[in-house]
């Protein structure tokens, strides 16, 4: 019995079976849904991509290609402008 | 050349409805007055501040999308800063996927109202044809 499990790991031997981790591919929401202008006005939308202080989230979080990035950081800047998104906060969601 | 503008303000809470429209009426005549046009108008109402300004917490939102000049502009929001019912505003310029976004954003909502105005309709009669 050992001697099995042995054999199929390449003689290493674990305690516990190995989990492999399938990492989701990420991928940018404006591509993929076709969405060209991000809107300021929908604070809902843009809470997506904020970490709770109310901190924009990197793009290697979100997935979001470069070119967007820079359209949802515009906007994020404009809803706080307007008081729509706090500057600075704890437990915005 | 007209550039199609988009400008929100807050007004502060403490003016009364009668005010608040007398406060855009302002605005849409000053925007009409000097060679703008107004597209498109939307009043948010009274809304939560995320933050304090000037040490009040909620305030009066309206939306004016517009077309008009880069000079227009620029004498636009010289007015709201001369103006003490406006704590807070931003106009910014519409490029011509913000314009289809703005068009479709109106549709939805006018789509959305019709629907709410054909319901208690459609009640009505239903409670019409079971007397």
């Amino acid at each position: 019995m050992a001697e099995n499990i042995k054999n199929q790991n390449n003689g290493i031997r674990f305690l516990n079976p190995p989990t492999l981790e399938v990492r989701k591919k990420k991928y940018c929401r404006f591509k993929k849904a076709g969405i060209k202008y991000v809107d300021y006005k929908d604070p809902e939308f843009l809470k997506k991509f904020l970490n709770e202080q109310g901190k924009i989230l990197p793009r290697r979080i979100t997935g979001t290609s470069l070119k967007f990035q820079r359209k949802v950081a515009q906007a994020v800047k404009r809803a706080r402008t307007l008081a729509l998104l706090p500057y600075v906060t704890d437990l915005l969601k | 050349m007209l550039k199609q503008y988009e400008t929100v303000f807050i007004a502060t809470p403490v003016l009364s409805e009668s005010q608040m429209k007398e406060a855009v009426a302002k605005y849409t005549d000053f925007i009409k007055n000097n060679g703008g046009e107004v597209v498109y108008e939307e009043d948010w109402g009274l809304r939560q501040l995320a933050y304090p300004i000037q040490h009040k917490t909620s305030g009066f939102y309206h939306l004016i999308q517009f077309k008009g000049t880069p000079e227009f502009v620029a004498s636009l929001e010289t007015q709201y800063h001369r103006d003490e019912r406006i704590i807070r505003f931003l106009t910014v310029a519409l490029d011509k996927n913000a314009v289809a976004y703005a068009e479709h954003r109106r549709a939805n909502k006018q789509a959305k109202a019709e629907a709410k105005a054909e319901e208690p309709a459609a009640e009505t009669n239903a409670e019409n044809a079971e007397n």
